[in-house]
């Protein structure tokens, strides 16, 4: 009978109903989780996982399905946890009867294929940015690129804009911050997942946009801080909104992640773009992890045990795939949100 | 009584065959009824299987096409931030692409087909053969792969340019082939399609020559025919059944395909008058755009556009049967 149970308790785990509870007196052993979401996530959770599954025998599955997926698997209560690189609102959490916490801190950045430029000589605006997005600015040697770029030699070559094709996290970061810095980008583009794209081509996922800009003469994307590392891509610096002039960096998305103040923002609901700091990064970003609050209590400590290890030990892992850990007040508020929220 | 009908009803020659071995007894009518069971199930399960993808499509659409109504399928508005929907891009998209995988691959599987059915040495026919086959077996994410990261360069830096410089000037069709040489796009798009679908209306166009009656072609030669005259009027007719039926399968294959596309076809969702510049097709945009959908509506829109690429493939089968009936009876009446 006992043996039965405890059976059909690991079927229900494997069938991803994680954390079945009852599972906190056994050994950990087979014990699994199953999130679901943010493609940009995945390689930390992935990395996080399996230190974690050393160290505490409890397996982490994540499919990184996307925001969009992550969000739906939640709500419908197939996942333990769910991952979205755009939040929620607190009304909408509060209509689903669901809680989001940060995760990581990471940013993007603008490339381009200019022959005879190096990477890292452009140095781009956020109104310019948007402008070339919106296909005002067409051209390389457009005085309004000339204007901060004294003494780089542009050349007289169209613009091709490259985009994200699929739904993704990126374009909502990138999109969020040109609505920020460009009225017109706010009203006639706005800021989602995946958007109505006045110009350009659009390459599947970060390496085809990297694959688009190093192929095409002329052209301009947005990829994550990873795949300019990665790939070596021609990266632009950005003027930030102190008007200083920065390259992008693990820091520069920390500072901008210490002037947000997460601990204020009800259910940590702030974006992390066009934050203030004279060394800040202005397209940082943050992927959230989404909780139902129905859940089995044992389910949920299970999820809170897990990223609060990532919190505590997974620092070093984060830095090392050029995703920021976040700043110790905001570890604290999550703690606090967690016995609040799930009395965890 | 069931049993019964199905012996009755089974092939003469079998039933004669089954009454004689098993003189009379009974055992072998249940055994006829249920491989015949069987068989009608396996068709049967395909079919409702059909019908239960068209209905849930139908049902999962239904939101967006009640929503826009009409205006679905001719506004090309396709916005997720203020949930504006419309199918008019992916629709042309994927119409312009398989017309110019269709110009491509029509003509050259033909002089493929001729060549291995009668102008190849016969050493030669059986490795040529057997490499455009070949081409089938590669999965359509290799030729997205191979479309984006070594065709589309060449493309950009060799054959655009000269596009532009010598076509783009032509008044009329010159608007077709202008624009900055990205590589990808329509045009693109449609080459590589083309690469895909040869291998198919070639092995099928060239297995039905071979099978054109030898006595007909030589006859044909022994007047003085041609190669050409005789492919045009006597190979041609008499496999133009098969021949159209081999053209429709490349169509309907071109008209779904996803990867492929969506890696080289540029995924803008603007309407362009020229080839070079990037579209979209509804296969492409339905595998970007699924997995980030978030509202109901938006969800809801691109079942929607799954539902009308449904529609126009089942169009194509219909305007396939029909062209080969048409064909059919006019070969009759020339007959009689």
């Amino acid at each position: 009978m006992k043996l039965n149970r405890r059976f059909i308790a690991k079927a229900a785990a494997a069938l991803a109903v994680a954390g079945a509870v009852g599972f906190a007196a056994t050994a950990n052993a087979g014990v699994s989780l199953t999130g679901a979401g943010s493609t940009w996530v995945f390689p930390l959770v992935a990395k996080w996982s399996a230190a974690y599954m050393k160290e505490t025998g409890i397996q982490i599955n994540y499919q990184s399905i996307g925001s969009g997926g992550g969000i739906a698997q939640i709500k419908a209560g197939t996942v333990a946890f769910g991952a979205s690189d755009m939040p929620l609102t607190p009304e909408e959490l509060a209509k689903e009867g669901l809680i989001q916490f940060p995760t990581a801190i990471a940013g993007e950045d603008l490339v381009y294929n200019l022959p005879g430029i190096k990477p890292g000589e452009l140095i781009l605006s956020g109104p310019l940015v948007a402008d070339v997005y919106l296909g005002k600015v067409k051209k390389w040697n457009d005085p309004a690129v000339a204007k901060l770029n004294p003494g780089v030699k542009l050349p007289n070559m169209a613009i091709t804009v490259v985009h994200r094709s699929d739904g993704s996290g990126t374009t909502f970061t990138f999109a969020d911050y040109l609505s920020k810095v460009s009225p017109e980008w706010k009203t006639k583009v706005g800021a989602n997942t995946s958007l109505n794209w006045p110009v350009g081509v659009g390459g599947k996922g970060n390496e085809g946009v990297a694959a688009f800009v190093q192929r095409i003469p002329g052209s301009i994307g947005y990829v994550e801080y990873a795949y300019i590392l990665e790939g070596k891509l021609s990266y632009a610096r950005m003027i930030n909104r102190d008007g200083k002039v920065v390259s992008p960096s693990l820091k520069g998305f920390q500072n901008a992640a210490a002037h947000v103040d997460f601990t204020k923002a009800k259910d940590f609901y702030v974006i992390l773009t066009g934050q203030p700091g004279p060394e800040t990064w202005p397209i940082s970003g943050c992927t959230w992890q989404i909780l139902r609050k129905a859940a089995p209590k044992a389910t949920n400590a299970e999820v809170t045990k897990f990223f609060d290890w990532g919190f505590e030990k997974g620092q070093s892992m984060a830095e090392s795939i050029s995703f920021g850990p976040l700043p110790p007040s905001t570890v604290k508020a999550i703690k606090a949100y967690w016995k609040t929220n799930l009395g965890i | 009584m069931k049993g019964s009908e199905a012996a009755s009803s089974a092939p003469l020659e079998l039933r004669a065959a089954s009454e004689q071995k098993s003189a009379g007894k009974t055992s072998v009518v249940p055994a006829d009824f249920l491989f015949r069971s069987l068989t009608a199930f396996f068709a049967l399960v395909v079919a409702a299987t059909l019908v239960a993808i068209m209905g849930s499509l139908v049902l999962e659409g239904w939101s967006a096409l009640r929503t826009f109504g009409w205006k679905f399928l001719v506004t090309s508005t396709w916005d997720p931030v203020t949930n504006e929907f419309g199918a008019l891009v992916f629709i042309v998209g994927t119409l312009v692409s398989s017309a110019i995988a269709m110009l491509i691959a029509v003509p050259v599987s033909f002089g493929i087909a001729l060549f291995i059915s009668e102008l190849s040495p016969s050493w030669l026919r059986g490795p040529v053969s057997a490499l455009i086959e070949l081409l089938a077996a590669i999965p359509s994410i290799i030729y997205g792969m191979w479309g984006l990261l070594v065709f589309a360069p060449w493309f950009a830096q060799v054959v655009e340019p000269w596009l532009n410089d010598h076509v783009g000037a032509l008044p009329g069709i010159g608007v077709l082939f202008q624009g900055p040489p990205m590589g990808i796009g329509m045009l693109t798009a449609g080459i590589v399609l083309a690469i895909m679908i040869i291998p198919f209306i070639a092995s099928i166009m060239r297995d039905v020559f071979m099978i054109t009656p030898t006595t007909l072609k030589e006859s044909a030669y022994a007047l003085g025919s041609t190669t050409w005259e005789v492919a045009r009027y006597v190979i041609l007719p008499y496999t133009r059944t098969a021949v159209t039926g081999g053209i429709f399968l490349g169509l309907g294959r071109a008209l779904g395909e996803t990867m492929a596309v969506t890696f080289i076809i540029g995924n803008a969702n603007n309407l362009s008058a020229s080839l070079l510049m990037p579209g979209s097709s509804i296969a492409s945009v339905i595998a970007n755009e699924f997995t980030e959908a978030t509202t109901p509506l938006y969800k809801s829109s691109l079942l929607a556009l799954g539902l009308i690429l449904f529609v126009i493939t089942f169009i194509v089968l219909v305007f396939a049967k029909l062209l080969l009936l048409r064909l059919e009876t006019s070969l009759e009446g020339k007959k009689s």
